[in-house]
C-alpha cells in the first residue's frame, strides 16, 4: 500500500525519485500495535508516538492520499491539488511509476484542493475553483470536459470556495458537493440541478476543511477559528449546526472522518494532529510531533493515519486499530 | 362560732392527737380515711365549706403532723405499705401549694442521708410526676394578687425555680434524675404550659385570671440561665398554639409583658433564640418593643450593638420582626442609623473585635433587605453620610477582612440607599464569609436571574450525542444494525492530553542580556511576555550572566507594568526578582532597600521590595538549595520519543531490587539534606540594616508612621521574617537589639496589623539570637519587652495580636528555664 503524497505550494516535485520517502517504512503496518495500547485503562496513557515519519519531502506537505492499490482499476489516479503552476496533473502510479499523464489548467488561485468523485470505470468527476473567485467548476476525466460550473447566486457572496467535497447519496445516482466557503459556510449544492440545496453559516471565519458521513448524514468542518462545527443533513437535504466544540488552539487546516466511521482526525495550526471519536465529538489524543503546521490528514482504509505538515515531514500513526 | 368551722376544728384535733399517741394501725387508717372526706373525691364528701375550711387553715398543719410521724416501724403498722399510700395521698390530692411548700420545708429540715429525706424526695417526685406543679402554678393564677399573697408567692417562687438546686444541695449524689436541671427544666415547661392551658380556658369561660406568676416563673428561670431547657419545649408548642388562635397570642403577649424588668433581657434573649423566625417572634411578643422601654432597650440596643454572638438567623428574626408590623417599623429605621453610625466610626473599626464588626455588618445588610426605596428615601443623607464615613475608615484599614466588609457592605448599601446613582463595585475574593453576607442582602431567593451573557450569535449549544439525531437525519435509510454496532465504542480510551495547552508562537530570548532589552524595548507583546516566563530560568542557569547586569535587570522588573493582561503576571515578576536577588544577593539588595526609602514609588512596589527580599532571604537560607533544579521550564517542543516511559521503567527496576535485597541493618532510608553553609549569614546585614535605619523619615509621598501604615505593617513583618532567617548566623545579635529597639518604638501603634508584626518580630527574635547572647546583650530590652507583652496579652481587643503576645510570652518562659541551671535533687 504505498502512500502518495501530494505536490506543494512551494515546488513541484515531478520527477523526483520516492524512494529516499521509505527509509523508516514498514512493509505491513497495520498489524503493529504501539505498547501503548496495551496499557491499562487508568491513569490515561501518555501521548502515543507516531508509528513511523516520513522525510525527505524537502518542502512543505501539503496534501495526502492513500493509494489502494487492490482496487483492480487500471491505473490509480491521484489528484495532486493544484500547485502553483495552476494546473492540476493526472499521475500515472501503476507498478511504481510515478509520471504525470496529464493536466489541466486551473483558472484561479487559491488554497482549495480538488475533490474527485469516481463515476464508472475509468471515469471521474472531478470538482476544482473556478473562475471569478466564487464558482466551483465541475469537469469529468479524463476526457477535461466540462460539466458544469456552480456559481452561487448574486446576492449570498460566500467568497472563494476553500474545501470541496464531492459525494454521491446511497439512493440516487446523482452526486452531490459540499463547499466550504470564505465566509465561513458550507453549502450543499446539487451538481446536475446546479443549484445550491442548502447552506448553512458555521464559522466566523472562512472554512478550512470540511469532511462528511454520508451514513450517519452527519459532517464536521474546521476553519481559522478556534472551534469545530459538526452540522447535519435532512432528509429535505438541508444542512443543520449542530454544535461546535471547542479547541485549545485556532485553526483547523484539514479534518478526516476513518472510513470506519468511528474517529475524527484534525490538522491543527498549532502543529497538533487531535482525534476525537466521532458519534460522542469525545477528545481522544492530542498528537504533538510536528513543529509546524498540519496542513493535511489523511486516513488509509485499514484506518492508519498520517499527517503532513509544513515541517516536511509525513507522520503516520495506527490509533484504536479496528477490531 | 360557725358550727362547721368548729366541727372541722375538732375532727383535726382529734386527729393529730390519735396520730401523735396510737401505735394502732387500723386505729391510725381509719382517723386518715376520716379526714380524706375533706379532701373530696370520696363516696361521701365534707361540705363544701368544710372543704374550704380545711385546705385553708388546717392542711398545711396537718401535713406537718404527718410528716413528723415518717418513720420505717410507723410505716409498716399496716402490711402492704397501705399506710404508706395513704399518707402520700394527702400530698398528693390535698391543695398543691401547700403541699409541694410542706414537701420543700420537710426536705430542707430532714437531717443529711436519712429514711425520710429520701421518702420525702421520692415522693417529690411523684409529686412532679404526677403533674402537681402545674396545679401549683394553676392556684397562684386564679388568685388575684393580693398584698397577703405576695410573701407566699415570692417564697412558692423561689422554690419552684431553684428546686433542682436547693435538691441537689439536699441529696447530694443521691440526688435523682428528675431533679437534674436539665430534666426538671423541660418539665416544668410543660407545666407551664398545663396552667396556660388553664388560663385559656378560664378566660373563654369568662373568668379572669393573672400570668403574673407564669411570668415571673418564666424570668426567673430565664435569669438562672435555663432558657435552652425551658424555652426549648415552650417555644415551639406556643408557636403551635399562637399561630392559630388569637386569645392564645394575647394570653402569651401578656405572660412576657409580665416578665419583670431585670428578668426582660433573659427572657427576649432565650426567645429570640428559640423563635424559628419573624413571624414567630411576632406571634409570641405582639408590640412588646412599643410597650416595653426595657425591651425596646434589649431589642433594638443590646442585642444589635453590645452582644454579637448570636447567629445569623437570629439576627434576621429579630430584625425581620422589627419590619413585620408597621408600628415597629420606625424602630428599624432608627436600629439601621445607628448600625451605619457604629459602623462607619473609625475608632469602632480600630478597636472592636472583627466578630463584632462581621455582626454589625450583617445587621446592616439584613435592615436594608426589609427596608422599602420610601422609607430609605426619608434619611437617605443622613445614611449616605456614614455610609461615605465607614467606607473611607474601612478601606483604610490594613486587615483584609476588615476592607473586604467595606466594601460589600459599601456595594450592597449603596445600591439600596442610592439606586439611580452609578453602581459602586469593589473588587474582592469571594469566600464564604463573602457570600453569606450577599445572600442577607437578598432575602427572597431571587428567581429572576435574566441570563445577559446568552450568545448573540446563532445558539449553538455544545453537542450532546443524542442517539436519536444521529440515526434519524439523513437524506439515505440505513440499516438499524449498523449503528448498534458502531455503539460499542465507548472502550476507546483516550490518552493523556494534559500537554494540550496554547500555542506560543514567540520565541524566548536565550541570554539574560536580551532581556533586559526585551523587556524594555520590545513593541513586540508575545516577545515581551515569553521573556518574562522564562527569564526565572534563564537567570538560575546562568548566574555569572546575571550577576553582570544584576541591578540593571532587578531595577527593569520592579518598573515593569503589566500591560498585556499576562496571566500569573505579579507571580513571573516576583520570581524574577528574587531569583535576581539570590544570584546577587549584596548589590540586588543594597538597590532594593535604597529604593524602598526613595522617592516616587508606588505602595505597591514598597510591598513588592519586602515580598521580594522576604522570598530571597528564605530561598538564601534554605539548606540544600543547590541540589533543588530550578523551576520547572516551560514545556518542550515536543516529547522526546521513549522518555515518559522511563521513570515508570526505573521505578520497577528499583523496586525489584528491592524486594531481591536484604539489608543488615535499616538506616535512614532517604540522606538528609546535605549539611551547606548558610547562603544568607554573610548578606542578612545588606538586607536588614538598610531597611530598618530610616523608617521614622518621612518623604513627601511616603509616611511610614503616618498614612502608609500599611507599608509599615509590612516592612514590620519582613523585619521579622528577616530576623527569623538569620537564625544561626553571626548577624543576628546586633539585628536583634535593632529590632527590639525598634519594636519598643512603635509598641503601642494603633494599628492591628502593624501590632501583629511587632508581636512576631519579638517572637522571631527570641527564637533567633542564642539565648546566652540574649541574657547577656540584651537584658532590659527583654524585660521591657515581657512587661509589654503581658499586658498586650491581656487587654489588647485583637484575638490575633493576643495570641501573638501568648506564644512570645511562652518562648520567653522557655528561654528562662533553658538557661537556670536544673534544680539540684
Amino acid at each position: 500500500m504505498p502512500l502518495a503524497p501530494g505536490t506543494s505550494h512551494t515546488s513541484d516535485f515531478a520527477g523526483r525519485s520516492w524512494s529516499e520517502a521509505w527509509t523508516e517504512g514498514r512493509d505491513t503496518p497495520g498489524d503493529c500495535i504501539p505498547p501503548s495500547m496495551v496499557a491499562p485503562p487508568s491513569p490515561p496513557p501518555p501521548p502515543p508516538d507516531p508509528q513511523f515519519v516520513l522525510r525527505g519531502s524537502r518542502s512543505a506537505v501539503h496534501a495526502l492520499h492513500f493509494c489502494g492499490g487492490a482496487q483492480g482499476q487500471g491505473h490509480p489516479l491521484l489528484l495532486s491539488g493544484q500547485g502553483r503552476d495552476l494546473r492540476v496533473h493526472v499521475w500515472d502510479l501503476a507498478e511504481g511509476r510515478n509520471a504525470i499523464v496529464d493536466s489541466v489548467c486551473l483558472e484561479s488561485v487559491g488554497f482549495c484542493r480538488g475533490s474527485v468523485l469516481a463515476c464508472g470505470p475509468q471515469r471521474w468527476m472531478l470538482a476544482m475553483p473556478g473562475k471569478g473567485g466564487d464558482e466551483v467548476q465541475i469537469l469529468e476525466m479524463p476526457s477535461k470536459t466540462s460539466v458544469c460550473s456552480l456559481k452561487p447566486e448574486a446576492e449570498a457572496r460566500p467568497g472563494m470556495p476553500m474545501c470541496l467535497q464531492l459525494w454521491q447519496a446511497d439512493s440516487s445516482p446523482l452526486p452531490l458537493l459540499l463547499a466550504g466557503y470564505e465566509d465561513g459556510s458550507v453549502a450543499l449544492w446539487d451538481v446536475s440541478a446546479r443549484k445550491v440545496c442548502s447552506r448553512v453559516a458555521c464559522h466566523e471565519e472562512p472554512v478550512m476543511g470540511l469532511d462528511f458521513d454520508s451514513q450517519k448524514a452527519r459532517g464536521v468542518s474546521g476553519s481559522a477559528e478556534k472551534a469545530l462545527a459538526v452540522w447535519s443533513l435532512d432528509e429535505q437535504r438541508a444542512l443543520q449546526v449542530h454544535g461546535t466544540h471547542q479547541l485549545t488552539n485556532p485553526g483547523v487546516a484539514d479534518v478526516r472522518i476513518r472510513p470506519d466511521r468511528r474517529l475524527l482526525a484534525t490538522a491543527g495550526w498549532d502543529h497538533r494532529i487531535r482525534v476525537f471519536h466521532w458519534r460522542t465529538m469525545k477528545p481522544l489524543a492530542v498528537l504533538a510531533f510536528h513543529s509546524a503546521a498540519v496542513h493535511c490528514l489523511a486516513f488509509a482504509t485499514d484506518g492508519l493515519l498520517a499527517a503532513g505538515s509544513g515541517d516536511q515531514r509525513i507522520s503516520v500513526w495506527s490509533l484504536y486499530p479496528r477490531m | 362560732m360557725d358550727p362547721v368551722l368548729s366541727t372541722v376544728r375538732l375532727t383535726v384535733r382529734e386527729a393529730v392527737h390519735t396520730l401523735s399517741s396510737s401505735e394502732d394501725g387500723g386505729c391510725i387508717f381509719s382517723t386518715l380515711g376520716s379526714l380524706k372526706r375533706y379532701l373530696g373525691e370520696t363516696e361521701n364528701p365534707a361540705l363544701p365549706e368544710e372543704q374550704e375550711e380545711f385546705a385553708r387553715i388546717h392542711f398545711s398543719t396537718f401535713l406537718r403532723c404527718l410528716v413528723g410521724k415518717l418513720s420505717p416501724d410507723w410505716l409498716e403498722l399496716l402490711p402492704d405499705g397501705q399506710l404508706e399510700e395513704l399518707w402520700a395521698s394527702f400530698f398528693l390530692e390535698g391543695p398543691a401549694d401547700q403541699a409541694f411548700l410542706v414537701l420543700m420545708e420537710a426536705i430542707e429540715g430532714a437531717a443529711s442521708p436519712s429514711f425520710r429525706l429520701m421518702k420525702m424526695a421520692r415522693l417529690l417526685a411523684r409529686f412532679l410526676s404526677a403533674g402537681r406543679m402545674a396545679a401549683v402554678m394553676e392556684g397562684q393564677c386564679r388568685q388575684q394578687t393580693e398584698p397577703a399573697f405576695s410573701l407566699l408567692q415570692e417564697t412558692l417562687l423561689s422554690k419552684v425555680v431553684g428546686l433542682p438546686d436547693h435538691l441537689g444541695n439536699r441529696l447530694q449524689r443521691e440526688n435523682l434524675a428528675g431533679f437534674f436541671p436539665q430534666n426538671y427544666f423541660p418539665l416544668l415547661g410543660e407545666e407551664l404550659l398545663q396552667a396556660l392551658q388553664v388560663v385559656v380556658e378560664s378566660l373563654r369561660g369568662g373568668l379572669d385570671c393573672s400570668v403574673s406568676f407564669l411570668s415571673q416563673v418564666l424570668g426567673k428561670a430565664c435569669v438562672h440561665g435555663r432558657q435552652k431547657e425551658l424555652l426549648g419545649v415552650l417555644v415551639p408548642r406556643l408557636t403551635a398554639l399562637t399561630q392559630g388562635s388569637c386569645l392564645w397570642q394575647r394570653v402569651c403577649w401578656r405572660l412576657v409583658e409580665r416578665v419583670p424588668d431585670r428578668a426582660m433581657e433573659a427572657v427576649l434573649t432565650g426567645l429570640v433564640e428559640a423563635a424559628s423566625g419573624p413571624e414567630v417572634l411576632s406571634w409570641l411578643l405582639g408590640n412588646l418593643v412599643m410597650k416595653s422601654k426595657k425591651a425596646q432597650f434589649v431589642m433594638t440596643q443590646k442585642l444589635l450593638f453590645l452582644q454579637y454572638r448570636y447567629t445569623t438567623p437570629v439576627l434576621r428574626s429579630l430584625l425581620g420582626y422589627l419590619a413585620m408590623d408597621s408600628q415597629r417599623r420606625p424602630l428599624l429605621i432608627q436600629a439601621l442609623k445607628e448600625l451605619l453610625e457604629t459602623w462607619g466610626s473609625s475608632s469602632a473599626i480600630r478597636r472592636a473585635p472583627l466578630a463584632q464588626q462581621h455582626y454589625i455588618s450583617k445587621a446592616i445588610l439584613v435592615c436594608l433587605a426589609h427596608l422599602g426605596e420610601a422609607e430609605l428615601q426619608d434619611c437617605r443623607d443622613e445614611l449616605l453620610a456614614s455610609l461615605m464615613a465607614g467606607v473611607q475608615s474601612h478601606l483604610d484599614s490594613s486587615l483584609p477582612s476588615v476592607r473586604r466588609l467595606g466594601m460589600i457592605v459599601a456595594e450592597v448599601a449603596s445600591a439600596q440607599i442610592h439606586p439611580e446613582g452609578p453602581p459602586l463595585r469593589f473588587q474582592y475574593e469571594e469566600d464564604e464569609l463573602t457570600r453569606e453576607l450577599l445572600a442577607l442582602a437578598t432575602p427572597q431567593p431571587a428567581a429572576d436571574s435574566p441570563s445577559e451573557a446568552g450568545p448573540p450569535v446563532a445558539p449553538l449549544t455544545a453537542e450532546t450525542p443524542n442517539e436519536e439525531m444521529v440515526s434519524s437525519g439523513g437524506p439515505q435509510a440505513q440499516p438499524e444494525g449498523s449503528d448498534s454496532e458502531l455503539d460499542s465504542d465507548d472502550e476507546f480510551v483516550p490518552y493523556d492530553m494534559s500537554g494540550d495547552t496554547e500555542l506560543r508562537s514567540s520565541k524566548a530570548p536565550v541570554y539574560v542580556r536580551d532581556c533586559v532589552e526585551a523587556l524594555t524595548t520590545s513593541e513586540n507583546w508575545e516577545r515581551w511576555e515569553a521573556t518574562l516566563r522564562a527569564l526565572e530560568g534563564l537567570i538560575f542557569r546562568s548566574p555569572a550572566a546575571t550577576q553582570e547586569v544584576s541591578v540593571e535587570l532587578a531595577k527593569v522588573l520592579l518598573h515593569l507594568e503589566e500591560k498585556t493582561g499576562v496571566a500569573g503576571f505579579e507571580g513571573l515578576r516576583q520570581r524574577a526578582l528574587v531569583a535576581v536577588t539570590v544570584t546577587d544577593p549584596v548589590r540586588v539588595a543594597e538597590y532594593l532597600t535604597t529604593q524602598f526609602y526613595a522617592l516616587n514609588y508606588s505602595l505597591r512596589q514598597r510591598m513588592d521590595i519586602l515580598d521580594v527580599l522576604t522570598l530571597a532571604a528564605q530561598e538564601l537560607s534554605r539548606p540544600g538549595r543547590r541540589q533543588k533544579p530550578p523551576q520547572r521550564g516551560p514545556p518542550g517542543p515536543g516529547p522526546q520519543p521513549g522518555s515518559p516511559a522511563t521513570p515508570a521503567w526505573r521505578a520497577v527496576v528499583e523496586e525489584r531490587i528491592r524486594s531481591k535485597t536484604r539489608r543488615v541493618s535499616k538506616g535512614s532510608a532517604g540522606q538528609g539534606p546535605a549539611a551547606d553553609p548558610n547562603k544568607f549569614n554573610s548578606v542578612a546585614g545588606y538586607f536588614f540594616f538598610p531597611l530598618i535605619q530610616l523608617f521614622d523619615r518621612p518623604l513627601v509621598t511616603f509616611d511610614l508612621l503616618g498614612d502608609d501604615q500599611l507599608v509599615l505593617g509590612r516592612l514590620v513583618h519582613t523585619l521579622g521574617a528577616l530576623m527569623y532567617l538569620s537564625v544561626n548566623t553571626m548577624v543576628a545579635v546586633p539585628m536583634g537589639k535593632a529590632l527590639l529597639e525598634f519594636v519598643w518604638a512603635l509598641r503601642f501603634h494603633g494599628d492591628i496589623y502593624v501590632r501583629q508584626g511587632l508581636l512576631s518580630a519579638v517572637s522571631s527574635v527570641l527564637l533567633s539570637v542564642p539565648a546566652e547572647r540574649l541574657l547577656a546583650d540584651l537584658p532590659d530590652e527583654l524585660l521591657e519587652a515581657q512587661s509589654w507583652l503581658a499586658d498586650v496579652a491581656q487587654k489588647d481587643p485583637d484575638e490575633d495580636c493576643r495570641t501573638l503576645a501568648i506564644k512570645a510570652l511562652l518562648l520567653l518562659e522557655k528561654l528562662r528555664d533553658k538557661l537556670l541551671p536544673p534544680p539540684p535533687p
